[in-house]
């Protein structure tokens, strides 16, 4: 059958007037569209998943072998900046979760509040958690050239570690601590990263967003955003509890 | 063999040594490898063979002129699980094969010889307990179990003989073990196979393999005149191990004495067998390996001994049956007890402390 | 070779490219540089990748000229280490893991499943461009000093012990793995979401089971090196402990992590290229491929089972005897998928009708090599013969032949078999031959040497070795030098074909695929009408009442302007 382009181009004509202007050519519907690049989303978290289960891994690794070390590390860390950090996602999470709903049932308003209600609580955890990278670094247990064993060898020295009772760690057990900070750092300077991308991404959509753009019919985006700042959530939510709650009584 | 021309057999013999497809076999497990590679061999020639014939006949009998009709089949379940078995089946043969093989080189008899190497880019240090140290080279004798345990220094690299049929890499932080039989004498290639920087490929030298009797000689005429225990045992004084480790009732470490192969209760729980593993992480680790009944003051000696040290700490160790001193070693040529049926010879020579089930 | 030939072209004397396509319907650097266009990308890929290529062999035309002598007399010995170094890194990431998924895959994927695009044009673009940013940084640290830790990067030599450019190539390999994501998962949504109706998976060309298959790969094992890569590239940097020993770290988390990912990255390699030689042999026998059920769960057996095996590169590094028992058994049940699409394909051609055009050409020397290259796998794969095979040639004899004898072999089939569609012109067909032969036995003069080699015990990565091996090894570079030919003829002529090749017509090969039922080059959006599949996979008696239909319609079309001269004339 030969292609005629006349026909081809009469075709996308005639088909035009029918569609929404935010479904792409490529697509036969605006529910193909949807489902696509909702199935895409989760595809892309399920690579997010391995990325961070190569970290998770190696902290299963060494938590086992050195388990003191493990739990003088965790006792260094504030928990109640912790718990803070927890509840400041969880509740972010809801006010996304309500950002998705306002997109669905076309409140403007309503979903540029809740986007800017997250977009302010992703940054107060990125604020907490600088106020708890410098407390670290003040106290030297950044691994590199700096780090010091001064906690570890000798807790009467430190208040975090009285508080939680430790007992000195021999000088080969302490050097593992910093094995535990390494990955401290990593897990979560890794979702830190991924917080600043999705906050910077909450901050186009806002702008967006006030436009009309994504309560016209157009929901998959901050939908499929959702998806991403819950997966956020659920791998701070494992970080708080591997990392914060090592024996803590 | 007189009914070949002697010039004739001059070039095979020199041809097929020339040009040979395979390493000479040097001790018992190469010819039990090379039994496993030639059925693989085998095998896939055949596979190759009926693969190539198969495509090379339908494509003469089914090519365009010959066959101009294409026949759609859809398949044949007959077929596909013949070609699924048959396979498999062939697959797990070798599987079975290859693991007896492969726990046969990594399961050294109780009687083995043990010779430490160490390798740090770019040489092989070979240490044997009486004492001898080599660089880029190894003697041991034909008949006898010897075991090798090796550690790296800085990076990974790999100790392999081609002609033994073994390999085994050397890792920084942890021992690996070898072992074999040499069967024939000669001088055969030593490689380093884990590309391990720059000299990578100057990592090379020999292993020479030798009659005992010859062996006796070589290890006679080589000693530093010391053994590694007595290294060990120098070190031991020096790092002030002893003022934790006596046999006084009220010593703030454990005995050393016979330890070597005993099943120690650990502190944290569970029981371990004190082989060269644990002792070194026990000297360079200590707060996890701390015997039950002990506080856990020990220091960590990490940073302080080399891994040569920490090696002949452990033959020290391993040599170890009371307080007192190892016996002087005046004869070092003397093998191990238990090689060759003789009797461990009189005082005076190294004896290995007992060993506790 | 027969004269006979399936190849069936339009009248030379009045057929013309036609003039609307996707290469014509915009013009500009801009227009391909900012495409979303599935086809301009795969042929952004196909340009880019040639390139890496090119580097890459050039490089291997340096070790082979080195290991001429036992000496280190060519070039100082660290030199040498950077060469098989940046020749591992570009060949594997930016050939190997791209070659047919983003030339052919792109291209074809969508036009087989008679969609207009992929589900994520966007985002294929930047895959294209991230592929760019990695290659460039792999340019670079070629240009300031290159790296010299092996392709796959030990540690703890390359956290401590080199002072080369190790972290702007973790980081090109990095930024590459991104494209290989992203690819993948574009594949995999597109296969699912965005078939044509009637297109059920069980209608679908093998060449998409096998991409779907290496895409899940793709998508799930790729992160893993990534974070390997980091805390590779972090330890350097900042000695963190992670794989330092003093510190309690354990170098051989690296080997899990790095090869969790590498060894699924060879599927990753070898899948797409399965898929063409299925779409190869099925159109060279005119015949549906037999088993075609067996191939397509194959393909995801072999992803699946892949998943599992790493460890066998690890076999002699210390990890328990019971581990090593574990993966050399699922080693030897993931050889047997690769089995069974062998003895499919051959059956395939049983009461066929074959002819050996230049595709089909290479398909058999696939064929023929892949079985080498996988039983081979099979030595290494039971722990015993390993211990005396692993870290030799025997190891690069064996990934070169199911690579290079297999994947590259594919990627030349599939070039060929769809340079038509591609560029609406034919390659010409003697020359080509010609080169696939020049391969054929340039490449075992180059490889099967080595094989011998790893059996004497050469290691590998050696720069200088005992003068015993020189003859295997003078023989091994001779062949090198055919094989360079052979790489370098399709250059030339396909090339040339741009403008001198034959018009080649919308089915030269008068195959099945959807994608032979439209123009070449195809118009932007794949096909003027959207198709229904309403017949299964390589369906030949579909397509001969097709091209009956087809003939009638000309007849009836020459008959109407008969009439209407006829009319206007009296």
């Amino acid at each position: 059958m030969p292609d005629s382009p006349a026909i081809a181009h009469e075709a996308a004509n005639s088909a035009h007037a029918e569609h929404p202007s935010y479904l792409r050519h490529h697509f036969n519907s605006t529910e193909q569209q949807a489902d696509a690049s909702n199935f895409a989303m989760w595809l892309f978290l399920l690579t997010e998943v391995m990325f961070f289960g190569g970290l998770f891994t190696a902290y299963l690794v060494y938590r086992n072998w050195y388990y003191p070390a493990f739990v003088s590390g965790s006792h260094q860390l504030n928990v109640v900046w912790g718990t803070t950090n927890t509840l400041v996602l969880i509740l972010s999470s809801f006010t996304m979760a309500m950002a998705v709903w306002c997109s669905e049932t076309s409140r403007r308003r309503g979903l540029v509040l809740c986007l800017a209600l997250t977009f302010i609580l992703g940054l107060g955890f990125l604020g907490i958690k600088s106020i708890e990278y410098s407390e670290k670094i003040e106290k030297h247990h950044v691994p590199g050239a700096h780090y010091s064993l001064q906690s570890f060898l000798d807790p009467d020295s430190d208040a975090a570690a009285r508080a939680a009772g430790d007992k000195p760690l021999q000088l080969d057990m302490a050097r593992k601590t910093e094995i535990y900070f390494s990955l401290y750092f990593l897990m979560t300077g890794m979702h830190a990263l991924h917080m600043v991308i999705g906050i910077g991404i909450l901050g186009f959509m806002i702008l967006r967003a006030r436009a009309g753009a994504y309560t016209a019919g157009h929901v998959t985006f901050v939908e499929n955003f959702g998806l991403y700042w819950h997966f956020i959530d659920i791998i701070w939510i494992y970080l708080f509890a591997l990392l914060y709650l090592i024996s803590r009584h | 063999m007189n009914h070949i021309s002697p010039v004739i057999w001059q070039f095979l013999v020199k041809w097929m040594t020339n040009f040979a497809l395979f390493p000479p076999e040097a001790s018992k497990i190469a010819p039990q490898m090379d039994a496993l590679y030639f059925f693989m061999v085998l095998v896939s020639l055949i596979g190759l063979t009926i693969v190539v014939l198969l495509i090379t006949s339908f494509s003469i009998l089914y090519n365009k002129k010959r066959h101009p009709v294409a026949v759609q089949i859809e398949g044949s379940t007959l077929l596909e699980a013949t070609w699924t078995i048959i396979p498999l089946g062939l697959f797990l043969v070798m599987f079975v094969w290859g693991a007896l093989i492969y726990f046969r080189v990594f399961t050294p008899p109780a009687n083995a010889m043990n010779i430490y190497v160490v390798g740090k880019q770019w040489m092989w240090k070979v240490e044997h307990p009486g004492g001898q140290h080599e660089i880029n080279a190894l003697h041991v004798p034909t008949g006898r179990a010897v075991q090798l345990t090796l550690i790296s220094q800085d990076v990974f690299h790999s100790f392999s003989i081609p002609a033994f049929r073994v390999k085994r890499e050397a890792i920084p932080g942890r021992y690996t073990t070898v072992w074999f039989e040499a069967t024939k004498t000669g001088t055969y290639h030593l490689f380093c196979t884990q590309y391990c920087g720059t000299n990578h490929s100057q990592m090379i030298g020999d292993v020479v393999v030798m009659t005992p009797e010859d062996y006796r000689k070589w290890l006679l005429s080589s000693t530093s005149g010391s053994s590694l225990a007595q290294n060990g045992e120098r070190l031991f004084a020096s790092l002030s191990c002893a003022a934790c480790h006596n046999t006084r009732p009220d010593a703030r470490g454990p005995s050393l004495a016979n330890v070597y192969g005993a099943k120690l209760a650990l502190s944290a729980g569970g029981t371990v067998i004190a082989d060269d593993a644990y002792l070194r992480e026990a000297i360079l680790n200590p707060s996890q390996h701390i015997t039950q009944g002990y506080a856990p003051i020990m220091p960590t000696y990490q940073g302080q001994i080399s891994e040569e040290g920490v090696i002949a700490l452990i033959e020290y160790i391993k040599n170890l049956d009371s307080d007192y001193r190892v016996q002087q070693t005046v004869n070092t040529t003397d093998l191990p007890p238990g090689s060759e049926g003789k009797t461990p010879a009189a005082k005076g020579s190294v004896s290995k402390g007992t060993v506790k089930p | 070779m027969s004269m006979q030939t399936i190849v069936s072209l339009p009248d030379q004397s009045t057929a013309r490219i036609p003039k609307d396509n996707f290469i014509t319907r915009e013009n500009g650097l801009l227009s391909w540089l900012l495409t979303s266009d599935h086809k301009r990308i795969a042929i952004l890929y196909l340009i880019s990748l040639s390139f890496f290529f090119f580097i890459g062999g050039a490089l291997a035309g340096l070790i082979r000229l080195e290991l001429l002598t036992p000496q280190t007399d060519l070039m100082a010995t660290d030199t040498y280490n950077k060469v098989f170094t940046m020749h591992g890194v570009i060949m594997v990431f930016f050939f190997l893991v791209p070659s047919v998924p983003a030339t052919l895959g792109n291209f074809l994927i969508p036009m087989m499943i008679g969609a207009k695009d992929l589900a994520l044009p966007k985002v294929n673009l930047l895959s294209w461009y991230l592929y760019m940013a990695g290659g460039l940084l792999a340019l670079y640290t070629m240009a300031v000093g290159g790296v010299d830790t092996g392709w796959t990067f030990t540690t703890p030599l390359s956290t401590h012990y080199v002072n080369t450019n190790v972290l702007t190539t973790g980081l090109a390999v990095f930024v590459a793995g991104f494209s290989s994501i992203l690819t993948g998962l574009n594949f995999i949504v597109t296969i699912h979401k965005m078939r044509a109706p009637g297109m059920t998976w069980f209608r679908l060309p093998l060449f998409i089971w096998a991409h779907y298959a290496a895409s899940i790969l793709m998508v799930l094992a790729t992160p893993v090196v990534a974070i390997a890569i980091v805390l590779v590239m972090l330890e350097r940097t900042f000695g963190i402990g992670v794989f330092d020993p003093a510190k309690g770290g354990d170098p051989l988390l690296f080997q899990h992590l790095f090869w969790f990912y590498s060894h699924p990255a060879v599927y990753i390699m070898i899948l797409p290229g399965m898929g063409v030689i299925s779409e190869v042999i099925s159109t060279f026998s005119r015949k549906r491929i037999f088993g075609y059920t067996a191939v397509a769960f194959s393909s995801v057996a072999i992803a699946v089972f892949g998943f599992f095996v790493w460890a066998h590169h690890m076999f002699i590094m210390g990890i328990s005897n019971y581990a090593v028992l574990v993966f050399s058994l699922l080693t030897m049940l993931v050889a047997v998928p690769s089995a069974i699409k062998i003895f499919n394909w051959t059956f395939t051609l049983y009461k066929g009708s074959i002819t050996f055009e230049t595709p089909m050409l290479y398909a058999f020397g696939f064929m023929g090599l892949f079985t080498i290259g996988g039983m081979t796998g099979v030595f290494l794969g039971s722990s015993g013969t390993d211990i005396h095979l692993t870290e030799t040639y025997f190891i690069v004899a064996h990934f070169h032949f199911v690579m290079v004898g297999g994947m590259l072999m594919a990627f030349l089939a599939g070039i060929h078999f769809w340079w038509p569609k591609i560029t609406g012109r034919m390659y010409p067909e003697k020359i080509s031959q010609l080169a696939a032969v020049v391969t054929f036995i340039g490449f075992n003069f180059t490889f099967f040497p080595q094989f011998i080699l790893g059996t004497l015990g050469m290691p590998r990565r050696y720069a200088s070795y005992p003068p015993e091996f020189q003859v295997l090894n003078v023989f091994s570079t001779a062949g090198a030098t055919i094989l360079g030919v052979g790489y370098l003829l399709p250059v030339l002529y396909l090339v040339w074909s741009l403008k001198y090749g034959a018009i080649a017509g919308n089915n030269p090969w008068q195959a099945t695929g959807l994608e032979w039922q439209t123009q070449s080059p195809p118009l932007t959006e794949n096909f003027a009408v959207m198709p229904i599949m309403d017949h299964e996979a390589y369906d030949y008696a579909w397509l001969e009442g097709q091209q009956q239909t087809d003939e009638q319609q000309h007849c009836q079309l020459q008959e109407q302007q008969k009439d209407t001269e006829v009319t206007s004339a009296g």
